[in-house]
């Protein structure tokens, strides 16, 4: 076996999974808080790319560059993308609060065709290229055949975002209020948790990771057009569902396993059946473990 | 008084000026042929008939329609002159709607109506149906947009012709300009597993294994959409390819190219007309530098097209649709093989058509033992400081 072939293989694995996981966060931390599938995600992560990209031009003909400016835009994308967040769930969900499931389904379904179309005539249908701002470390130099700094980068915020909402939910007056909303919302409201700040909280939150991981993707990939988020989003999804819909560390673990399972599966068999084998892993797994690899079961509430 | 332009000449000069006109264009036409008593007859001769077949309703009639406009065009100017050798040109208009079915109708229904030349069928599958009969009957049938690469190259119908590349053309370009130009041996052939791409990539596989200068160390379809193609970058890098001929669309192949380039591999990559498209360039940046693409022969230039489509403009007031550069290349051929052959002979008609060059909005062309014309096809052009420039 060739240990360089499949070390390349592997850390490609991990930057696709790296990728899915910066999705992902935000998908499985509204889920596990409202228990709502937000198919709008993968908007939100494209509205971000936008947003960076139009903050970056603006910036770039200012005369500034280089890390400032991809900081900058990466923290006007976050909150102009927390804002989409937050008026989205009072537009589509909260209406919707009471209504069964599947109507939030629809509703969340709508939205992301809303989104997807509103960018596509508000800025454009084409491709465009994305600047890459990542600096190149000097250190990485003599590895640059394995690892590129967007790689780093990348896999670095995914810890540090996963590592922080863990924290926040964990350890923080909100967060506690936040796990007590996700186990009975209504119980949480008698004791005086203000459920409706809880669940905007969340999707502000989750439209924030989301934005932050479009601009480092997009400017991993180099490019951006209306569309980039739906495909994300349903692998986002995958991801979260493989390691456990509503666990944060599961949906990194998650996302990074579908990564390697595409990567080598393309490296070793055939990129024609990437997807297939993809899939076919996943409905394995939940065959086995039906809530994912780190879910838990679902207690039916008394 | 409409026809002001006649201004003080009197009509009977007129005539005798469009008299001699035809008798000039009769002598020039057929003079080596035929003797003067024998041009004398020409003018009572029937018409040439020449049916135009295809799509002229239902889906895709945008297809079909300008192929007719082409012809109309391209007829009546003939006819305002001297026709062809002093014969006028009819043309014999018939709907196929693109179904094979209904095409086989309309091809005996133009035979019945003494077709002597055909000028379609647009579809593929509608000109394989039609052909047949057209065969039996000796009829030279051209069209200006059927693609598939068995209609020439099955060497089953000698009495086709097309104004338009095979479906197999880039691929054979491709091939060619990799193994003759670049000189690679190991070529991996990727494609974005849909119908143009795959078909693409499989021709150049076939290509590259029919001849013993290379060897294809790698057949994928890759997943189009995804974020990160780094895997089979990794693959190409692994199986020591020297050129990935690649068969897609420019949003993944610029994708390939960036990750290829980032990793600082030199391999050289080619690909078609998907990816021949400004915003390539416009996504890809730096790393566009250097890949090569096929795409039409630029015509942009050439008078006749110009002067083809500024007609188009003035008697339809907008721009041609599709294949109607190809239309009016072929109606052109055709006609230019009534003139030069002096006959509506089936037997001459080919020979004419396969040694007489003709200028058309292509280009100079004249075709080849299988139909195929030659001069219309594909150029293999590159990127070069942030532009495609055509590789001579």
């Amino acid at each position: 076996m060739n240990f360089d072939y499949f070390f390349q293989l592997f850390l490609g694995g991990l930057t696709r999974g790296s990728i899915y996981a910066l999705i992902a966060l935000g998908y499985t931390m509204v889920y596990g808080i409202i228990e709502l599938i937000n198919f709008a995600h993968g908007e939100i992560y494209m509205i971000g790319a936008f947003t960076a990209l139009i903050v970056i031009g603006v910036l770039t003909f200012a005369g500034w560059n280089g890390t400032a400016v991809l900081v900058i835009a990466a923290i006007v994308a976050m909150l102009y993308a927390a804002a989409y967040g937050w008026t989205m769930e009072k537009i589509a969900y909260k209406p919707l609060r009471k209504a069964p499931r599947l109507s939030a389904l629809l509703s969340a379904i709508g939205m992301s065709l809303f989104l997807q179309n509103y960018v596509r005539l508000a800025q454009t249908a084409n491709f465009l290229p994305f600047p890459n701002l990542i600096p190149d470390f000097a250190f990485l130099k003599p590895a640059a055949r394995f690892i590129r700094p967007s790689e780093i980068v990348i896999y670095a915020t995914t810890a540090i975002v996963m590592a922080g909402l863990t924290l926040l939910i964990k350890f923080t007056r909100m967060g506690k209020a936040m796990r007590a909303t996700a186990q009975d919302r209504e119980m949480a409201q008698l004791l005086g948790v203000d459920v409706d700040r809880v669940i905007s909280t969340t999707f502000v939150l989750g439209s924030a990771t989301a934005a932050l991981g479009g601009v480092l993707i997009a400017s991993h990939v180099g490019q951006i057009n209306f569309y980039i988020g739906f495909l994300a989003g349903i692998k986002a999804f995958v991801a979260a569902v493989l390691g456990g819909i509503g666990s944060l560390p599961g949906a990194v673990l998650g996302s990074l396993v579908l990564g390697w399972t595409e990567s080598f599966f393309t490296g070793y068999v055939s990129s024609d059946y990437e997807d297939a084998f993809a899939f076919l892993f996943l409905v394995l797994i939940l065959i086995f473990r039906p809530s994912g690899i780190l879910g838990r079961k679902a207690m039916e509430k008394v | 008084m409409k026809n002001r332009w006649i201004g003080g000449r009197s009509i009977p000069k007129i005539l005798a000026l469009a008299v001699i006109v035809a008798t000039a264009c009769i002598m020039a036409g057929c003079a080596q042929k035929q003797d003067a008593s024998k041009t004398q007859k020409a003018q009572a001769l029937p018409p040439i008939k020449i049916a135009v077949v295809g799509s002229h309703s239902g889906d895709l009639a945008s297809y079909g329609i300008p192929t007719v406009r082409a012809a109309e065009l391209v007829v009546a100017q003939r006819n305002s002159v001297c026709g062809v050798n002093g014969r006028k040109v009819e043309l014999i208009i018939e709907d196929d709607v693109c179904k094979p079915e209904i095409a086989t109708n309309s091809a005996t229904k133009v035979v019945g109506e003494g077709a002597q030349a055909v000028l379609g069928h647009i579809c593929s599958g509608a000109t394989k149906a039609a052909l047949g009969i057209y065969k039996e009957s000796k009829i030279v049938t051209m069209s200006p947009s059927a693609t598939n690469p068995a209609l020439t190259q099955s060497g089953e119908y000698p009495n086709f012709f097309r104004t338009i590349a095979a479906d197999d053309a880039q691929a054979k370009l491709e091939v060619a300009f990799v193994l003759d130009v670049l000189k690679a041996k190991k070529i991996a052939v990727l494609h974005d597993k849909g119908d143009y791409g795959k078909g693409l990539a499989e021709f150049a596989k076939r290509f590259v294994e029919a001849d013993s200068r290379g060897e294809v160390v790698l057949f994928e379809g890759i997943t189009p959409g995804a974020v990160d193609y780094s895997a089979i970058v990794n693959k190409i890098n692994q199986a020591g390819a020297e050129a990935v001929i690649y068969g897609g669309y420019h949003p993944e192949a610029s994708k390939i190219v960036a990750q290829m380039r980032k990793k600082a591999m030199t391999t050289l990559f080619i690909s078609d007309d998907g990816v021949k498209d400004d915003t390539f360039i416009k996504v890809a940046g730096e790393y566009a530098e250097g890949v090569y693409a096929t795409g039409p022969v630029d015509t942009t230039q050439n008078p006749i097209a110009i002067e083809a489509i500024a007609a188009h403009k003035a008697k339809y007031g907008e721009e041609p649709g599709a294949f109607y550069l190809n239309a009016y290349a072929a109606i052109l051929a055709l006609i230019n093989a009534f003139e030069k052959s002096c006959s509506t002979n089936y037997d001459d008609l080919v020979n004419a058509l396969r040694s007489e060059w003709v200028a058309t909005p292509l280009g100079i062309i004249k075709f080849d033992a299988r139909g195929d014309a030659i001069g219309v096809g594909f150029a293999m052009y590159q990127v070069q400081s942030g532009k495609y420039v055509e590789v001579r």
